[in-house]
């Protein structure tokens, strides 16, 4: 279950003219229910990773296997449908749409699921609770600070209730508070729940939480280090 | 929710929602209103020339429309009249003697039409006696009563109770004389008619030209509804088709009559469809630029939506229902403005009172009452709303091209 295994995974960039080796060969296996940050340099391909594995990206060569279905694999209309019911994503920048209340964007997600109306309110709320901002259902994302915005945003890529979160410097914009208070929830929530975590971060305050540290250079996977504790 | 999010993403950026809202706007009420002035104009002009100079009908002998002589007289006349009067939706018949003739006062001359008419049957046909300016309407107890128009009497420097004298050729072609007087001016909206057309009785004149007191060279006829010309027409054309055959009759619609009428108002229907191409392509290529402007400022967000699982069918069909709301608010605002300018105009009237020479000079009315038809209306509003969902289907398209991968770390 929730099994993420990658094979010789491979993203250049302009192979007619000079190429560029975003992601260079990489093999990992990444269990369910694990707590894991890719790190390494700017550039040195983590977002590109997580892209291909999240399938918004395609790799140019080799696999990503998750449960055993290969998500390169998957026609367009059928990948989407795999991210929407299988990978909850977490920006930077938040990507709250701007013109809904938090209770709206994360019940907005079930809502492509075709969930009902009193469901996925329900759901919602209860994960907005969950994430500390049950006090704030009706605010737009404007009215909320950045790790009020970011809350919302984990609870909406729960909200589809997937196997794994893919989340992309998570805390880039967010002060030390906000920033810790989030990574205590996400490590909650993954044990609660047991949904899988992958970040890419260079934030030490996410590598110090974090029990599996993956370091990629130049494309290439340079450390693989589980902490002690961790599955 | 597609729905919340297309009706709340419209109002965002207020002012540039506005501006598609007022181009919508301005776009359907210039091309109902040019449409409604246009039909309006054409409806008044239309109305005047069948109430007031040729009716729905004529009916004629052949040889007066190739040469308008007054020899040429319609046979059995008095039956004929009859029979037309049978005929369901027929209003009024009049008889007339016409022929072309010189008048003259101690001053000046002028070629005009002299119309001999029998006033009581010609009020029932044509409104002359409702559009005198000065003095009465011919009747009984005048002695050689003339009517002119207002523009004739100008040239004529004719007044009321001035003496004018008609020269015209009789059926064999000898030069008749006859002595007139002015009882009445007339003035409608059509000048060219004024200077031209003259009334006098219809006994005076078979009398002064030696005709019989029943011969006429046309059958005038009124309808109660101006839709059932050419219906009609075709009646009274298989009713005397016997006569018709041996050319002895012609039996002709009002757009027959006037077929420059039927050109206009031809022309100005092209004239509408043109000024509404006009429109409709300039507002695609507003609505082109705004929701290309919506989509770039948006790509992040839609890069999102497709990220997280939102199909490209979705996000489409979001960006053509903002499209859809901000022109069916456009054209809702618009149609409101254009019905109330429409009820207003057309109750009160547009008075163009500076151009009216120019207007009456061509037959218009310069009070003008606007008028649409509901299918124009309906035509319109539907053709902008197309348009819109047209002209949003290329940046709608754009979004749908989008890489989400790359979209969400677009900086904007």
């Amino acid at each position: 279950m929730g099994v993420i295994k990658i094979s010789n995974l491979y993203k250049i960039y302009d192979e007619s003219k000079i190429p560029v080796k975003a992601v260079n060969g990489i093999d990992l296996t990444i269990c369910q229910g694990e707590f894991t940050a890719i790190v390494g340099p700017s550039g040195s391909g983590k977002t590109t990773f997580l892209n291909m594995v999240g399938g918004l990206d395609k790799p140019t060569k080799g696999e990503i296997k998750i449960d055993n279905i290969d998500i390169g694999d998957l026609p367009p209309r059928k990948l989407i449908d795999y991210r929407l019911n299988n990978i909850g994503f977490v920006f930077q920048a938040y990507n709250l749409i701007p013109v809904l209340t938090a209770l709206e964007n994360v019940a907005f997600i079930m809502q492509l699921q075709r969930k009902g109306k009193k469901e996925r309110n329900k759901i919602a709320r209860e994960l907005l609770e969950t994430v500390g901002i049950g006090d704030k259902l009706d605010r737009r994302p404007g009215d909320l600070s950045g790790g009020q915005q970011q809350r919302v945003s984990v609870a909406r890529a729960l909200a589809s209730k997937p196997k794994f979160i893919l989340a992309d410097e998570p805390t880039a914009n967010l002060d030390s508070k906000s920033t810790n208070e989030l990574l205590d929830l996400m490590l909650k929530m993954n044990k609660e729940l047991d949904t899988t975590f992958i970040f890419s971060t260079h934030d030490q305050r996410v590598m110090d939480k974090a029990r599996r540290i993956i370091t990629i250079d130049d494309g290439k996977v340079t450390s693989d280090v589980r902490k002690n504790g961790s599955k | 929710m597609i729905w919340s999010i297309a009706w709340r993403n419209i109002w965002r950026n207020k002012i540039r929602s506005l501006a598609i809202i007022i181009a919508v706007t301005i776009g359907l009420f210039g091309g109902i209103i040019y449409d409604a002035f246009a039909v309006g104009m054409m409806q008044q002009r239309v109305n005047a020339a069948i109430s007031n100079e040729i009716s729905n009908i004529q009916i004629h002998n052949p040889s007066y429309l190739l040469n308008e002589e007054v020899k040429f007289v319609i046979k059995n006349q008095d039956n004929i009249i009859t029979g037309i009067k049978e005929i369901e939706g027929v209003k009024s018949v009049s008889s007339r003697i016409k022929v072309l003739a010189m008048a003259s006062t101690a001053e000046t001359g002028a070629g005009i039409m002299l119309n001999g008419i029998n006033p009581e049957n010609e009020k029932q046909v044509t409104k002359l006696s409702e559009q005198l300016v000065e003095g009465d309407y011919i009747n009984a107890q005048d002695r050689i009563p003339i009517v002119i128009g207002q523009k004739l009497a100008k040239k004529l420097n004719a007044r009321l109770r001035s003496k004018i004298v008609i020269t015209a050729a009789n059926a064999e072609g000898i030069i008749s004389y006859g002595a007139f007087r002015v009882t009445g001016i007339y003035h409608t909206e059509n000048n060219m008619f004024d200077e031209i057309n003259v009334f006098v009785r219809k006994s005076d004149l078979s009398g002064m030209l030696g005709m019989n007191q029943n011969d006429v060279n046309e059958i005038a006829i009124t309808l109660f509804d101006h839709d059932q010309s050419i219906p009609i027409t075709n009646i009274l054309k298989n009713k005397y088709a016997g006569q018709i055959k041996r050319e002895e009759l012609t039996i002709r619609p009002w757009t027959e009559i006037t077929p420059s009428l039927n050109a206009m108002i031809e022309m100005m229907d092209s004239f509408s469809y043109i000024f509404m191409i006009i429109i409709l392509i300039a507002l695609a290529f507003g609505i082109v630029n705004t929701m290309l402007m919506v989509v770039i400022e948006r790509i992040k967000e839609l890069g999102m939506l497709k990220a997280i699982g939102m199909t490209s069918q979705r996000i489409f069909q979001m960006i053509m229902l903002e499209t859809v709301f901000l022109s069916i608010i456009g054209g809702m605002v618009g149609l409101f403005l254009c019905t109330i300018m429409i009820k207003y105009y057309g109750y009160y009237g547009l008075n163009l009172e500076s151009l009216k020479e120019g207007y009456n000079s061509m037959g218009f009315s310069s009070i003008v009452y606007p008028h649409v038809n509901l299918t124009f209306y309906l035509g319109t509003t539907i053709l902008v709303i197309v348009t819109a969902i047209i002209a949003s289907i290329y940046p709608a398209r754009k979004a749908l091209k989008l890489n989400p991968a790359v979209a969400i770390r677009e900086n904007n």
